[in-house]
């Protein structure tokens, strides 16, 4: 099943048959579907059903984990992830990514912020200072913190934490937001700031955001892809597949019959 | 339909009927109870002893360092120690000391004008008796020239330890002992029993005998002895083989091979353990190497000093000899698995998330070790520091074949590569087994132990506070 979005909307991330294997075991069965410039899509599925690992296929995470390797092809604009010639720290430049779990650096708030544009040859105190500020306001943070820049980073709330990241991963100025479950690990006020900011967020940059709560996926996203055991099972706009889902494993996922 | 929750009909517990069981069954749980608290309570005493053994030991062994230690630093020097100072070492009060050398010689001076009118007398005296005398008295000649120095009126020997007297109050006054006691063997029964008499007797009726009133009723106005502080002790180099001044030579030597040992092993151990760590897959071969690296940290270290003579000093030819330049390297060698080791479980210890967030930003493995996970390993990373530094003071075997004399004067940054050094922990061993009179030596022997202790003990401070530091900045 390959599932194209409407020709109005230009494609970001193209799945063709795209395939992970952790040794022989696939975890990601030949999936194919295409991401939304500038859309949020979300991915659902129930716990071990091959999401996360293709959230992290596509800016090239799982090249940490040595057995892991790939089969069909993914396009990040047009080119394939996967070729040879592509180096994954300039890939990742372009497609940031927020973790499942605040992670922080165990740096104060400013560096963390900096430690992105630092990496790629921002000198300039002066820049970085406006860099900081601007991820920290687009994160919806900076009014929190913009008194303890010093501060270490590890003394922030969860929520802040988390926020942290999404300022981190936005001032590198990516074009694609990965989120791996980002509010699993938050309080509900936390996860509605965050739900507030990938609104915000949306049409400045593509966001893929994985996540468990099937609410927050309708809140969200334009488009969702259910993930059942490694294969991609429906793609369809977050409306349609929530109201009218063609498939019935889709249907019993979402009503709660299983997962 | 709103569902209510009814509550089962209360029913009546079943009577008690074998209430025997049931005592049964409170007695067996109250014994198994009591066998826990006992357990519990054995292990609390044996706990309590061990560290109060510990404890005991650990004082038994700081407590001598301490007291006998501080005594190089502080003591009761007699004017011959201030005689020292300003001839050997320029320092002190020159005014002051002529005014004191007038009194004391004129305290003296009964004594020598004593043995004179000795030799003169022993002229009077018939064969036998003239010839014991003669030896008597040049014993006790001997004796008082080593407590009050050389006589005035002859020639100046080459040995300081010949031309002062007793600088220390305490060798002084057991030299007086020996002066007044004389100690002998006697062979006459079946055992041979030490005697020990006044040797006075001897001098009985002689022009020496009021020497003896004067050395036990006041030896003080001969020797004028003063409490002083001699904090120099740590830098002065050694004079006559340790009789007289300091370990300065000494310090510096051992601080010398323990910075250059850690200059070696700390950045080859960090890169070492990351390699390990950060690069290295789980391969056969990686974990042959950590395997080779914890065996290495097994090796006695008189092997490794042997090693270093072969390999540094005979193969290598770092220095013509032995040198400081050799000495630090096998050190360094010794102290390597050291410093792998705890780094390496310091990296281990990095949460994965901050790796995986500095990837996750563009970074590569190298930018993200050096700018995440090493920080972030680096409170670990000291402590291992710390200890190798440690070690790496305390090593004597390494340093007996590669770096090591008895004497020689402080080593300098430009000699490293040809000369070899004095360093604490060998001339420690030095001085209390192969030195010519290692009883006048003790406060030195001290001194180094205290010294030493305490040198290590001042860089693990300075570590762990620096560790401390960088865990708060961690921690935020």
């Amino acid at each position: 099943m390959i599932s194209q979005l409407p020709p109005d909307v230009p494609v970001h991330i193209r799945s063709i048959d795209f395939s992970v294997f952790y040794g022989n075991h696939e975890a990601v069965k030949k999936a194919s579907f295409d991401i939304g410039r500038g859309l949020v899509t979300a991915i659902i599925g129930p716990s071990g059903c091959g999401k996360s690992t293709f959230l992290r296929s596509i800016n090239r995470m799982n090249d940490l984990i040595p057995v892991c390797h790939f089969g069909g092809r993914l396009e990040f604009d047009g080119t394939d992830v996967y070729a040879p010639n592509i180096d994954a720290a300039f890939l990742r430049r372009r497609i940031g990514m927020v973790f499942q779990k605040p992670n922080p650096f165990p740096k104060t708030i400013f560096e963390n912020v900096a430690y992105g544009p630092r990496l790629h040859g921002e000198r300039s105190r002066a820049a970085l200072t406006e860099i900081v500020e601007k991820s920290l306001r687009g994160a919806a943070l900076w009014e929190e913190v913009k008194d303890r820049l010093d501060a270490n980073a590890l003394g922030l709330s969860g929520g802040q934490a988390q926020r942290l990241c999404l300022a981190r991963a936005l001032a590198v100025e990516p074009e694609v937001l990965l989120m791996d479950e980002p509010t699993s690990a938050l309080d509900p006020k936390s996860t509605a700031r965050i739900e507030e900011l990938i609104v915000q967020l949306r049409g400045t940059y593509t966001i893929a955001i994985v996540t468990h709560n099937m609410q927050q996926a309708a809140r969200v996203s334009d488009y969702t892809a259910f993930f059942y055991e490694g294969e991609l099972i429906e793609y369809a706009p977050t409306n349609q597949l929530f109201t009218r889902p063609v498939e019935k494993r889709t249907e019993d996922y979402i009503t709660g019959r299983f997962g | 339909m709103k569902s209510t929750t009814t509550l089962p009909e209360t029913r009546a517990l079943p009577p008690r009927q074998d209430v025997h069981a049931n005592e049964e069954a409170v007695s067996a749980a109250e014994k198994v109870l009591r066998g826990r608290r006992r357990r519990d309570r054995l292990f609390s005493i044996g706990g309590g002893i061990s560290i109060a053994v510990m404890t005991f030991f650990l004082l038994l062994l700081v407590i001598p360092i301490l007291r006998y230690g501080v005594g190089a630093y502080v003591y009761r020097g007699t004017i011959e120690d201030r005689r020292v100072q300003l001839e050997l070492f320029e320092r002190g009060n020159a005014d002051r000391l002529a005014q004191e050398w007038a009194q004391v010689s004129a305290a003296r001076a009964p004594i020598y004008k004593a043995f004179q009118d000795f030799e003169a007398e022993l002229s009077t005296r018939s064969g036998a008796q003239r010839r014991t005398l003669r030896k008597e008295g040049k014993k006790l000649h001997e004796l008082v020239s080593g407590l009050l120095g050389v006589f005035p009126d002859e020639p100046i020997p080459t040995l300081l330890r010949d031309r002062y007297g007793k600088t220390r109050w305490d060798q002084a006054q057991q030299q007086l002992e020996r002066i007044l006691i004389m100690e002998t063997w006697d062979y006459s029964g079946e055992e041979a029993v030490l005697v020990r008499s006044p040797r006075r007797d001897v001098f009985a009726g002689t022009a020496l005998e009021p020497v003896f009133d004067l050395l036990e009723t006041d030896p003080e106005s001969l020797l004028l002895p003063r409490w002083t502080f001699y904090p120099q002790f740590l830098t002065d180099a050694s004079m006559d083989a340790h009789f007289f001044g300091g370990i300065g030579p000494e310090v510096r030597g051992t601080i010398f091979l323990m910075l250059g040992a850690m200059l070696l092993a700390i950045p080859f151990g960090i890169i070492a353990a990351v390699y390990f760590q950060e690069y290295a897959g789980g391969t056969w071969v990686t974990s042959l190497l950590r395997s080779c690296v914890n065996t290495l940290s097994g090796v006695p270290s008189v092997v490794f000093g042997l090693f270093g003579l072969a390999f540094f000093i005979n193969t290598m030819h770092v220095s013509p000899g032995k040198s400081v330049a050799a000495g630090a390297l096998t050190l360094a060698l010794l102290v390597l698995p050291l410093v792998i080791r705890a780094s390496e479980e310091a990296i281990a210890a990095v949460p994965h998330t901050y790796k995986e967030a500095a990837l996750a930003l563009g970074a590569g493995r190298w930018r993200t070790v050096l700018t995440v996970i090493l920080p972030a390993a680096m409170p670990g990373i000291l402590t291992g520091i710390v200890i190798s530094m440690g070690r790496a003071a305390g090593e004597t075997a390494p340093i007996i074949f590669t770096a090591a004399v008895s004497v020689g004067r402080a080593v300098r940054l430009g000699d490293i590569f040809t000369e070899a050094t004095p360093a604490l922990s060998w001339n420690l061993y030095n001085l209390c087994t192969e030195h010519q009179s290692i009883h006048e030596v003790v406060h030195v022997q001290y001194g180094m132990a205290l010294t030493l202790v305490a040198l290590v003990l001042l860089f693990n401070l300075a570590a762990i506070i620096l560790r401390a530091r960088v865990a708060r900045r961690l921690k935020g």
